[in-house]
Parts: structure tokens; C-alpha cells; sequence
């Protein structure tokens, strides 16, 4: 690709080192660094949630916690880890460190709106927090009418209030995506030469635009009620008590894309990076991710089948979820078929993407069970949903995030973690998730229901089971933040491409400069250039050749 | 304690059915995913980095047809075999949303955190239900405040329970046992008590647990002393003097309403104009009648129900 000169000024990181230099950038790398360390911490924090409740499920009595404690936690474990953990994870970190660099940008279309998200989603997050201090919220994370608007005598309005901000800061982000993707690509970087990961975070981008105001508008009405008593939801007042599900579910399955779709774009790029070969059937990646970002719109009716709806309506929804399947089976085809004749390695990030391949196939094939009518039926509100979306949410989405943070690490820091660690970490979170979930689909089928703080004797083998696995999977996730904070002090300097990864971003400096690159660079060719697998392979973790001297330059200015 | 289930008992037709197709599913998402499984470690042997596998590949035109060849082969091989699992699941969800005819009508009311169940013969119980084996049972189901979800684990039946509005759920059971009633709609603190047992007895076991059971009168009985408690037959009843519609043979007709719409006058319709009066008033009425909101609880609105039902056959002559 294009040659590259010395970057002018230093890099990101050397621009600011007081708290009000971070607070107060627009630069979108930093942001994404702010970004990263505020949904570090609600994960954390989401995380403690969910091992005291599968702490308290130890035992078919629920002795660890009251009943109304347990539903203030499941509820805060859901709230937390999917609008201030999973919808912002990959989008608003990587995707707001690299989208400016992948399509050869020197920032987001609007670096101040970029910053107003940031701090709205901070501000929702307080509420939240708030609302947590302040005794909890017992509704679940899906706010279910009329027990949220008439009899939950909890905190329902400040924890609506958080998620109802927080939705602002993801309209923001995705309508910068949206404009920067279309605007600001660099010279010669047409369509159909972005990353399959700025193909992801576009769909992404137009989830959010749509499908983020209904879930504004649903809470609302939902304030309303509970506030002032307008029947809206509860037919006590007058209300329709499935209306709000028909709203919520049809913000919220989009949603569940939202948090798959960037996975889907990671796995692209760190698959086919590793295996030294060109990905798969392209096009093909890049329509898949807008089909189901389009389909998903539409298949939101497969969480009521046995709410009430008509029986025709569910056989057009169920027909629906089967279709959006299709490009989801289309793509993990297609990373599989990379992986053939390539020269495969093996570092970290490559084994937490090969995982992410392989529970995303079991979460996505579980799905089609639950897409079936009748065995919905059956399964819908058991542990075999828990599970399943699970697998897509936690097996996917967290797993390549994480592999994604790993991937670009060098990038954003410009320092090198211990390999050998990072890759012990992926196979712990590999192994622990597996435990954790995996006898979750078995109580499903049994029949055990979610959100239930004591149980029949006869599913404790499998729920201890589980327990035992969730403690695994904490040592899993705890292990990334201690090593990559070790990294960061005492890791080796990284070189501008450490992984012999095509695409722009790595043909800067890393850490790198403000400005991005010395000159915009000029694409010429499609995004990956792996060569021809019979040709010899440079050592990735010697590092890539050619680029060397500015990657020296970078290090030079990297973190002190 | 490894004595644990791995597989529900399953004791009706339906269940059986459904267990059928889960395991169908189980059979062909186990194939595909040790497919994919053992593809991606094979790959990872084979081609790792420095192994001697020849990795020849065609380029050009050639490339872009196989590549297209096998594009298209996984696109359309999952689309079958998921529009026919769909249309098959789609089959057995038709069943369980069409009961029969001659099912038997049981009635059960969802409120935090109990069962409640009225049988015809007017026998109540909490958290149980009792059912003869061998007949079809028809649950006709409401809630009084949020919505529950009435599961039967054994049966693979579930169905919400919903504020203002009756859901139904059938099922005939085979053997008699004692299974799991769970709630499944999440409905507040004790969510997780709020389960039971549905007994399933010999035919001859449930007359005898009928006529041995705590009921005093019949349902539709129940409900004409409700009808009069509640003043409803001051208005509706023989001898009344203000103009109010008359319920004989109004069970299951069509009826006329003020803004020239027409509903069936089903359970839902009744519950809604006992509670809800002013949204359905009947053509050539005056919107007259009071909201019972709040003072009525819904089994003693069931009853009423029954009652009204009782009266399907008489003198429909009355009846505008």
C-alpha cells in the first residue's frame, strides 16, 4: 500500500497526561480508552452480580441471598451488562479506536459529538448506579408490564432513566459511524475495500439509529404509567399488557445483534489474519452482516409465542428467525473455510476467536430450537434460553471482544503482553464458560425456569455444576486485567505491526500519532493482502518487517 | 446424588411429539456443530504454520466458481432443512393452539403468588390441579394483577397468563403421576414459590376426588349468588326495571355495539364489560353500568362467567 513518513506530532498518549487532558478529548482514540476503562468497570461490576447469583443457586433452597435480593440481582446483572457492557463493548472501544484508522480518517466525522456520547453514557450509568445504591430494581432487565409500571416497588423509573440516556449515547455513536464511514474514507477506499470489521460496525451503526429511539420512546411510556397512571400497558387502566413487549422486543432483538454483529466483524479480521490467507467469500461477508441487521428488524415477535399473540403471526416470526439465520450460518462457514490451505498461527487473539467460532455455532444452532414453535413452547423462559443466549452473548460477544482486545492491544498501548498468558487466559475462559453453560441447556429442557431463587431438588447436581464453572470462568476474566495492566508498565515496546496484519491501521506507529497518519494514505487494493500460503512467512512475533523504523519511532514516544 | 434427571417424563401425545422434533434438532445441530468443531481443529493441524500440507489453491475465474459452488451449497442446503423443521415445529404449535371440542373446561386464576383452580363442579384448590387421565383438559386462564405463566413441564405446554384477558391451554394426560407446575413470567418476589403439581389420576380416582372435594355448588351456582351479590341482577336480571341487556343465550353470539363494531360475546368480552363497561356498550344502550374494576376478584368474576355461560340455552328470545 501506500508509503508512509514520519509522523509530525507525537503520539496519543504523549498528547495529555492530566485527568482533564482524557476528559475533555476529542481525539477518538482516547475517548475509546475512556470508554474502555468505564465498561471495564461495569462488567466487573456485572460480573459480581452474576456470581452471587450463581452463588445462591448453590443450593435448591437459595440460601445465600433473600428472594428479593436475588431479583434486585439478576435484574442489575442484565441492566449493567447489556446497556452499559455488551451494546457499547466492541463499538464504542474498537470501533471508535479504529473505524478513523481502518478507513484512513483522522477522526470521527464529529470528535465532539464522539465526546457527548461518551459522557452520556457515563451520566446513564450513574443513574443506574444510583438506582442501585439507592435499594435496587426487581423487574429483570426486560421491565415487563404491568409489573413495572403497578406493583414493583422498587426503583423502576431511575434504572429506566439510565437505560433511557444511555440510549442517546448510542444513537450518537452510530450516527458518527454512519456519516465517517460514508465521508471520510481515505482516497481509493471504496465499498468494497473496507474491513469486513467497518463493514460490521456500519450495520451496527444502523441498528442503533433505528431501533435505539423505540426503546426511548417504550420507556417513557413505561415512566408515564408509573408516574402519572395513563393506562398505557396495564388493562387495569385500559392498557394492552402486551404493547410493551411488542416495543421492547422490537428495540431489544435488533439489540441482540448489536452485540454480535461487531463480534462478527473482529473474528473477521483477526481469522483472517492469522491464518495468512485471504477471508473467505468477502462480498459475501459484507452482505451477511447488512442482512442481518436488515432481518433482524423483523423476527422480534419470537420472544411472544406463547405470550398470547396470534397463532399465524408466530408462524410468520418463527419463519422470520429461521431466515436470520441463514447469513449467521453463512459466516462461521466462511471462517472455516479460511482457516483451509492457510498457515495458521496461534496466538492469543487467534485462540480467542477460534473459540468465538465455535460457541457462537452453538449458540447460533440452539437458536434455531427456540425458533421452532412448539419446542419454544417447551423452552421459552427455561434455563435453555438462558443458555443459548448465552453462548451468543458471552461464547460470542465477550470472547471477541476480548480476542479483540488482545488483537490491537499493541496498537492502542503500544506495548506487548505475555503471550503465553493471554493464551493460558483464553483457554481458561474456554474451558469455564463451556462448564458454566453447557448444563444450563440440560435444566432447560428439564424444565427449570429463569429468574428463580429456589428450585426443585432435582436440579442441583446441574446448577453446582454450573456454579463450578462460573468460578473458573472469573479467574478466566480476571486474568487479562492483571497481566494487560502488567503490559502496560513493563511489556516490550511493540513494533507498528506486530501480527503482519494488512489494513491501514497498521501501517502507523503504534501507539499512534494524534493526527492518525503523517499523510493520508492512498488505497490501492482491497483490505486483505495475505500472501499466497506457499510463500515463506515472516515470524509475526519477531515482527513485521518494512515497517520497522516508524514502529521505532512509535515505541520511542510510546508510553513512559 | 449423580441419581439426576437428564430427560423430563413426558405423558402426553404432544409431549411425545415434541420430544421427537427436540430430538430431531439435537441430532442435526450435533452434526453440524462437531462439523465445524472438527473442521477448525483439523484445519489448524494441517495448515499451521510451517506444516509441509500442500496448499495449492485454483486461482481466478477457476477460484470464483467453486468458491461460488459451495457458497451456494451451504446457503441452500440450511434453508431446506430449516423451512422444514420450521414447518414441522409449525405443525405441532397449530395442535397445541387448537383444543378440542369436548375438552374439559377447568378453570385457574394467576395472582402473586399462587394457583388458583375452580372446577366446573365448582371444587377449588391452590396449586394443584387435579385431572382425570385419558381426557382432554382445557385451562381457561387469567391473572389478577401481573402476567404469570402457567408451565408444565411434563406436558411441554406453556402458556401466559394475562391481566384483562383469558388464555387458553389444553393438553390430555396419559399416566397417572404427579408432575411440576412452575410459573415461568417472572411476576415479583416470590416468583420462585410460585409452583405446584398437577396430579393426574385414573378416571375412577378423580369422581371419587371430585364428589369427596370441598365444593358446596357448581360454578354457574356460585355465580348466581355472585350475580345477586354484586347487584348485577338488579339491572340484568328477570324483573328488572332499568334498561339493560338481558344475558340469556348471550354465551357465544354476536353481539351489536354503539359504535356499530360487533364482538363475540366470549369470556373476555364478559370480563370486559364488567370491568371495563364503557369500551363495549351494546347498541341501543345507555352507557349506564358502573366499573366493578378493583371490587371484583377474578374467580368470583370466573363464576360469573360460568353462570352467564349457563344461561346460553335459555330463552335467547329475550336477547336483542
Amino acid at each position: 500500500m501506500s508509503t508512509l513518513m514520519l509522523p509530525v506530532r507525537g503520539n496519543y498518549l504523549d498528547e495529555g497526561f492530566s485527568l482533564w487532558s482524557w476528559l475533555s478529548s476529542v481525539d477518538h482514540k482516547r475517548i475509546a480508552i475512556l470508554y474502555t476503562i468505564s465498561i471495564t468497570m461495569f462488567f466487573f461490576v456485572g460480573g459480581v452480580a452474576a456470581s452471587l447469583i450463581r452463588l445462591n443457586l448453590v443450593t435448591p433452597t437459595g440460601d445465600f441471598v433473600s428472594a428479593e435480593t436475588y431479583n434486585k440481582l439478576f435484574t442489575m446483572h442484565g441492566v449493567i451488562m447489556v446497556w452499559f457492557f455488551l451494546i457499547p463493548s466492541i463499538p464504542s472501544t474498537l470501533g471508535n479506536f479504529l473505524v478513523p484508522l481502518m478507513i484512513g480518517a483522522r477522526d470521527m466525522a464529529f470528535p465532539r459529538l464522539n465526546l457527548a456520547s461518551w459522557y452520556l453514557y457515563i451520566g446513564g450509568g450513574l443513574f443506574t448506579v444510583g438506582a442501585l445504591i439507592a435499594g435496587g430494581v426487581d423487574t429483570g432487565w426486560t421491565f415487563y408490564t404491568p409489573y413495572s409500571t403497578m406493583f414493583s416497588n422498587t426503583h423502576v423509573i431511575a434504572a429506566a432513566a439510565g437505560v433511557f440516556i444511555v440510549g442517546f449515547s448510542s444513537i450518537l455513536t452510530g450516527i458518527n459511524f454512519i456519516v465517517t464511514i460514508h465521508k471520510m474514507r481515505a482516497p481509493g477506499m471504496t465499498w468494497f475495500r473496507l474491513p469486513l470489521f467497518i463493514w460490521s460496525m456500519y450495520a451496527t451503526a444502523i441498528i442503533f439509529v433505528l431501533a435505539t429511539p423505540v426503546l426511548a420512546m417504550t420507556l417513557f411510556l413505561l415512566a408515564i404509567e408509573r408516574f402519572a397512571g395513563v393506562g398505557v400497558f396495564d388493562p387495569a387502566l385500559g392498557g394492552d399488557p402486551l404493547l410493551f413487549q411488542h416495543l421492547f422486543w422490537f428495540y431489544s432483538h435488533p439489540a441482540v445483534y448489536v452485540m454480535i454483529l461487531p463480534a462478527m466483524g473482529v473474528a473477521s479480521e483477526i481469522i483472517t489474519c492469522f491464518a495468512r490467507k485471504n477471508v473467505f467469500a468477502y462480498r459475501s461477508m459484507a452482505f451477511a452482516v447488512l442482512a442481518i441487521a436488515v432481518i433482524g428488524f423483523l423476527v422480534w415477535g419470537h420472544h411472544m409465542f406463547v405470550a398470547g399473540t396470534s397463532v399465524y403471526s408466530s408462524i410468520v416470526f418463527s419463519i422470520l428467525s429461521f431466515l436470520v439465520a441463514i447469513p449467521s450460518a453463512i459466516k462461521v462457514f466462511n471462517w472455516t473455510a479460511t482457516l483451509y490451505k492457510g498457515s495458521i498461527h496461534f496466538e492469543a487473539p487467534m485462540l480467542y476467536l477460534l473459540g468465538f467460532v465455535g460457541l457462537f455455532t452453538v449458540g447460533g444452532m440452539t437458536g434455531l430450537f427456540l425458533a421452532s414453535l412448539a419446542l419454544d413452547v417447551h423452552l421459552h423462559d427455561t434455563y435453555f434460553v438462558i443458555a443459548h443466549f448465552h453462548y451468543i452473548m458471552v461464547g460470542g460477544s465477550v470472547m471477541a471482544f476480548l480476542g479483540a482486545i488482545h488483537f490491537w492491544w499493541p496498537k492502542i498501548t503500544g506495548r506487548m503482553y505475555s503471550d503465553r498468558w493471554a493464551r493460558f487466559a483464553a483457554i481458561v475462559v474456554f474451558i469455564g464458560f463451556n462448564l458454566t453453560f453447557f448444563p444450563q441447556f440440560v435444566l432447560g429442557y428439564l424444565g427449570m425456569p429463569r429468574r428463580y431463587h429456589e428450585y426443585p431438588p432435582e436440579f442441583q447436581v446441574l446448577n453446582v455444576l454450573s456454579s463450578a464453572g462460573a468460578s473458573v470462568l472469573a479467574v478466566g476474566y480476571l486474568l487479562p486485567l492483571l497481566y494487560l495492566l502488567w503490559s502496560l508498565k513493563y511489556g516490550p515496546r511493540a513494533t507498528a505491526n506486530p501480527w503482519g496484519a494488512t489494513g491501514l491501521e497498521w501501517q502507523t506507529s503504534s501507539p499512534p500519532p494524534v493526527d492518525n497518519f503523517a499523510s493520508i494514505p492512498i488505497v490501492t487494493a482491497p483490505p486483505y493482502q495475505y500472501e499466497p500460503p506457499e510463500g515463506p512467512h515472516p515470524n509475526p512475533s519477531a515482527g513485521q518487517k518494512g515497517e520497522g523504523s516508524e514502529g521505532a519511532v512509535g515505541a520511542r514516544d510510546g508510553l513512559s | 446424588m449423580w441419581n439426576f434427571p437428564l430427560h423430563p417424563p413426558a405423558d402426553t401425545p404432544l409431549a411425545t411429539r415434541v420430544d421427537h422434533l427436540f430430538y430431531t434438532w439435537l441430532g442435526l445441530a450435533g452434526v453440524v456443530t462437531i462439523a465445524v468443531f472438527f473442521l477448525i481443529v483439523y484445519f489448524s493441524v494441517k495448515y499451521r504454520h510451517g506444516s509441509k500440507a500442500d496448499r495449492a489453491m485454483p486461482t481466478g475465474a477457476e477460484l470464483r466458481r467453486e468458491s461460488h459452488r459451495i457458497e451456494f451449497a451451504w446457503i441452500a442446503t440450511p434453508l431446506v432443512i430449516f423451512l422444514g423443521m420450521g414447518f414441522w415445529a409449525a405443525d405441532l404449535y397449530y395442535v397445541h393452539a387448537s383444543p378440542v371440542a369436548n375438552a374439559t373446561e377447568v378453570y385457574a386464576v394467576g395472582k402473586q403468588w399462587m394457583w388458583k383452580i375452580e372446577h366446573i363442579g365448582g371444587q377449588r384448590e391452590i396449586d394443584e390441579l387435579h385431572v382425570p387421565a385419558g381426557r382432554p383438559i382445557k385451562l381457561i386462564m387469567t391473572s389478577q394483577d401481573v402476567i404469570h405463566s402457567f408451565f408444565m413441564p411434563a406436558f411441554r405446554i406453556k402458556q401466559d397468563v394475562l391481566p384483562g384477558r383469558y388464555t387458553i391451554l389444553w393438553f390430555t394426560a396419559e399416566h397417572p403421576g404427579d408432575y411440576h407446575l412452575f410459573c415461568t413470567q417472572y411476576c415479583g418476589t416470590d416468583h420462585a414459590r410460585m409452583i405446584g403439581h398437577v396430579v393426574v389420576m385414573a378416571p375412577a380416582d378423580f369422581q371419587k376426588w371430585l364428589t369427596g372435594g370441598n365444593a358446596q355448588q357448581s360454578m354457574a351456582e356460585e355465580g348466581a349468588g355472585r350475580f345477586r351479590q354484586y347487584g348485577c341482577s338488579g339491572c340484568h336480571g328477570a324483573n328488572a326495571s332499568v334498561h339493560a341487556p338481558k344475558l340469556e343465550g348471550l354465551f357465544g353470539r354476536r353481539v351489536q355495539l354503539s359504535d356499530g363494531t360487533s364482538v363475540i360475546a366470549d369470556e373476555r368480552y364478559i370480563h370486559d364489560s364488567v370491568m371495563l363497561p364503557r369500551s363495549q356498550v351494546v347498541a341501543g344502550y345507555a352507557p349506564i353500568m358502573p366499573s366493578f374494576q378493583g371490587q371484583i376478584a377474578e374467580e368470583d368474576l370466573l363464576d360469573i362467567i360460568e353462570y352467564i355461560k349457563s344461561l346460553r340455552d335459555a330463552n335467547p328470545g329475550l336477547v336483542k
